[in-house]
């Protein structure tokens, strides 16, 4: 390992370390945040501005720009908090771990908002606020998955031991996020279908599908930039908490 | 653009309700994190303070 860290000149690894990433986070977030909040203006005009109406939704169909994002990002950010709980676990690292818990609260924000956006959808298009249907009960447990962890997290006084039953819990709830992405798929739910994929030309037009892309991008810098100021307070907290108890 | 009065704009096609209702507890949510955040930030902030004396 050390090894690797000299010849590339460069020594990642150091980042691996609380206190050099502390300044580093600090140094990121101003510049996320700019870029978040310009992207997200850009997104909304194109969104609520620009972008023509739907032949199918009329004007409703416009919640996609806000629904969309957070729902991807409420999948997203699970599984990037139960990567991080597991490096935790393999590396026994600490900031892997302060980083799983600093992405939950954010992943449970964007899970309700998702989950609210599609109840505000889902009125005037199916006439019923929720339907237990595969995509939207899927999605609901991860809200409880998140909602778990972090209180599992805060039940265990032992931060060690917490950091550890977190994290497993976290691994095993990854299994829900595939659950949820390819429920339309699997089950004849009364949530459409995916508008986006890899291998067909999207289902909505360019400008549309622009709107959403910009606004996600939005998002992800938004999620990294609170999620680094989170980081940054549990690393004092941490650190402060520790100093107390060694009294010196 | 698309609209032609800001009426219009506003009424989004009779989905007023629907569509900013999703925008506004958005953004709502998101502007709440993060004044959340910015406090938290004080506390710990005011803790190292006390912890460094």
């Amino acid at each position: 390992m050390k090894n690797l860290a000299t010849k590339s000149g460069f020594n990642w690894l150091k980042y691996a370390s609380p206190k050099t990433f502390y300044p580093l986070a600090g140094k990121l977030i101003p510049w996320c945040a700019i870029s978040a909040a310009t992207l997200i203006a850009y997104g909304l005009y194109i969104g609520l501005l620009v972008a023509p109406t739907d032949f199918q939704q009329g004007e409703g169909y416009r919640i996609i720009f806000v629904h969309v994002p957070a729902a991807w990002f409420s999948m997203f950010l699970y599984l990037l908090m139960a990567l991080y709980a597991g490096m935790g676990l393999v590396f026994n690292a600490k900031l892997s771990y302060l980083m799983a818990t600093a992405i939950a609260p954010t992943g449970a924000m964007f899970t309700l908002l998702a989950l609210v956006t599609g109840s505000l959808w889902g009125k005037p298009m199916w006439g019923a606020w929720w339907v237990w249907d595969a995509r939207l009960t899927s999605e609901l447990i991860l809200l409880f998955l998140y909602i778990g962890y972090i209180s599992l997290q805060a039940a265990i006084d032992d931060k060690t031991r917490a950091d550890k039953a977190s994290a497993v819990l976290a691994l095993v709830g990854a299994i829900n996020v595939p659950i949820i992405f390819f429920s339309v798929k699997w089950w004849n739910t009364l949530h459409q279908g995916s508008s986006i994929s890899l291998t067909k030309a999207p289902a909505m037009a360019a400008i549309m599908l622009q709107g959403m892309l910009i606004m996600a991008i939005g998002f992800w810098l938004y999620s990294i930039a609170v999620i680094l100021m989170r980081v940054r307070c549990e690393i004092l907290e941490r650190d402060s908490k520790t100093a107390m108890f060694r009294q010196d | 653009m698309y609209w032609n009065s800001l009426s219009e704009f506003l009424a989004m096609g009779g989905y007023g309700f629907y569509v900013w209702g999703s925008f506004g507890l958005t953004f709502a949510v998101m502007t709440i994190e993060l004044w959340l955040l910015k406090k938290r930030q004080k506390r710990v902030m005011q803790l190292v303070k006390q912890e460094a004396i």
